[in-house]
């Protein structure tokens, strides 16, 4: 499923296509796709031995959750591919990334254009806030800091069982004021867990704004570093640093890639927003048509239709 | 004379992990303390030290149960919900993991105060969609904990007891049954844990008032087999006592009046237990004695329940066994 297309190609796209769904919808997460657009395009597209999907393309409805007596209860992991040996395993650890996640799964061929319009939709498994039912996911993460924890955990539970595959872990920076990131960073260096992996995107902003507003934390990649782990530094929006952070040496200690983003790269009208990025909602129908021409033009496409 | 069993779980955890080898032990730095320190030492391989850091323990465990483990973890009960509460949720319960969570020191069973006395884990548990309670009331059903645990297709919550424990029953735990102790018409005695051998020492002296006890000990609190404690509640006169290690919110005295109320049973019921109270540390004795858990409470609760005072004293209930305070069976003061 590798290099159908160039991940600079996916990158745009996954910035098109949540743009045209946050103008189509009157909102959404915008400043997600801006950060981390390249950090998934990359993942997907050359970082990750993925085998082809095992879902439908057009996602199912939501098909209730997990119970002794819901028998066909599935995740949506199989949007990643299958469970063996040697594919890796993803988790969105900030599942509020989920509408970035989707436009992905669309670039790169895994889900059909239809499943984002089942986004947000009553009855649907496209869910605002990535449930383990909604495409691309495995686990639940909308409780944010549970990531790590749960991948270094599978991690451990596939070295002992000898697989080749790998854990990655897509994170968010907003989750190192969570004790438990440290928790897990502590226990994968003290057992040699380093069949894990994590990129994170450092966009400096959280729901209330910027981090330095609302409880600095001072230099992450000195204090993973001093947890156990090797951190590596890089520009989030240049792909090749991306891929050279990826073969950094990390034996017996996980890997923490700390990609610096921008949450207004390609959508530069975004700025006049600052810090306020998590959730875009338009103030004005003429901000609308505002930031619609101008976002459109430097997406390189014509501005929106929308009815509503 | 009741047998007392030294250290049941160390052996029988032992025995059973290592013919089943995707069991894994956990451990949050209580490893002796809850009778696994021996299994640490002679097979580490199948053991993860995971420190004071239970928020990370349940998702990790959580990760565990994806590669296909069964972990076993052990520390404090209180400290399987208390602070991990969302991880347990998110990453165990929600997903149905078969992480079997081993919770030493229920109730007042320590007197480390309320930082360690796990109160309300029944309740929480009760209440959390996908789990399975179980409780140990003697030794041989902490032997046969584990199997029970292990049995179960999804997260556990089980209440264990450690050191010296006696032995009440000759037959190990069946998941979704409960133990019939007495047949007897007029009362409905419901207990669990160690309120089971409070009741059995009760029980001469109110047979020999002319109170005709019937009595039931649970081990399995959920899923709860309702039918049969309805059969066991039409065959009594005046009613049921109910009598818990945990606030009486909640907990089996909760459950029995659910049941009750949902099936219209118009019978009395008294619950006796921590009455909406934190305790506070000290012997196991005297706590019980001190909040109304203990042999001569619940003969108080009969006689409420008949209305009818029995002439019963301490001396006429069987001896208290009292633990040692530095018996060689604890691995420390806690």
């Amino acid at each position: 499923m590798k290099n159908q297309k160039e991940t600079e190609d996916i990158a745009l796209g996954i910035r098109r296509r949540v743009f045209e769904h946050s103008m189509q919808n009157n909102g959404g997460y915008l400043s997600q796709a801006c950060s981390a657009a390249e950090q998934m395009a990359w993942l997907y597209n050359e970082a990750l031995n993925l085998g082809d999907p095992t879902l439908p393309m057009i996602p199912g409805k939501f098909g209730g959750v997990p119970s002794a007596t819901n028998k066909n209860y599935v995740t949506g992991a199989g949007y990643n591919g299958p469970f063996t040996a040697d594919f890796d395993r993803l988790f969105i650890a900030p599942a509020h990334y989920a509408l970035v996640a989707y436009a992905t799964l669309i670039e790169v061929g895994r889900m059909a254009p239809e499943g984002l319009e089942m986004f947000n939709k009553d009855g649907s498994s496209v869910e605002m806030i990535g449930a383990e039912h909604s495409p691309g996911m495995e686990v639940h993460n909308g409780t944010l800091g549970i990531g790590l924890s749960t991948g270094a955990g599978l991690a451990y539970g596939r070295r002992r069982r000898g697989e080749s595959g790998e854990v990655c872990v897509f994170m968010s920076d907003g989750e190192v004021q969570e004790g438990q990131t440290w928790e897990a960073v502590q226990a994968c260096a003290h057992h040699g867990i380093d069949n894990v992996w994590a990129l994170m995107d450092v966009n400096n902003q959280q729901c209330d704004g910027a981090m330095s507003s609302v409880m600095e934390v001072r230099n992450i990649a000195d204090k993973f570093r001093n947890f156990g782990a090797v951190a590596v530094e890089v520009d989030a929006h240049d792909i090749e640093a991306l891929r050279q952070a990826r073969q950094e040496p990390h034996q017996g200690q996980p890997l923490i890639i700390l990609a610096t983003s921008s949450p207004t790269q390609g959508m530069s009208f975004l700025q006049k927003r600052f810090p306020r990025l998590h959730y875009v909602r338009f103030k004005s129908e003429d901000e609308r048509a505002e930031m619609n021409l101008s976002i459109a033009a430097e997406l390189g496409i014509d501005p929106i239709e929308f009815t509503h | 004379m009741i047998e007392m069993v030294t250290r049941p779980y160390a052996s029988a955890f032992e025995k059973f992990a290592i013919a089943n080898p995707d069991v894994l032990c956990l451990s949050a730095d209580l490893t002796s303390s809850c009778e696994v320190d021996g299994f640490r030492d002679r097979h580490p391989e199948q053991f993860l030290s995971m420190g004071m850091a239970e928020q990370n323990m349940m998702s990790f465990a959580g990760g565990l149960g994806l590669a296909g483990y069964r972990p076993f973890i052990h520390t404090f009960g209180v400290f399987t919900y208390r602070r991990p509460y969302d991880q347990l949720m998110a990453s165990v319960a929600y997903p149905r993991r078969k992480v079997r969570l081993m919770g030493f020191l229920p109730g007042i069973t320590t007197p480390g105060g309320m930082t360690h006395q796990a109160i309300e884990d029944i309740s929480i548990m009760r209440s959390m969609p996908n789990m399975t309670i179980l409780e140990t009331g003697d030794a041989s059903e902490v032997e046969s904990i584990c199997e029970a645990a292990d049995s179960i297709d999804g997260p556990v919550y089980c209440r264990v007891l450690r050191g010296v424990v006696p032995r009440l029953f000759d037959t190990p735990i069946k998941v979704g049954e409960m133990r019939e102790l007495g047949n007897g018409s007029d009362v409905l005695i419901v207990t669990a844990g160690i309120t089971t051998e409070e009741a059995l020492r009760a029980r001469g002296a109110l047979e020999a008032a002319g109170v005709s006890v019937r009595h039931i000990h649970l081990h399995t609190i959920k899923p709860f087999n309702g039918k049969a404690l309805l059969d066991q509640i039409g065959s009594v006169k005046h009613g049921v006592v109910t009598l818990e290690n945990h606030v009486t919110e909640g907990g089996i005295g909760s459950l029995v009046a659910e049941t009750m109320a949902d099936n219209g049973v118009g019978k009395k019921l008294l619950r006796l237990g921590l009455k909406d109270t934190y305790a506070h540390g000290g012997s196991r004795a005297y706590l019980m004695r001190y909040y109304g858990l203990d042999a001569l409470a619940l003969v108080r609760g009969v006689e409420q329940l008949l209305d009818q005072e029995l002439d019963i004293s301490e001396q006429d209930l069987d001896a208290v066994r009292v633990d040692a305070v530095h018996s060689v069976a604890k691995a420390e003061a806690l």
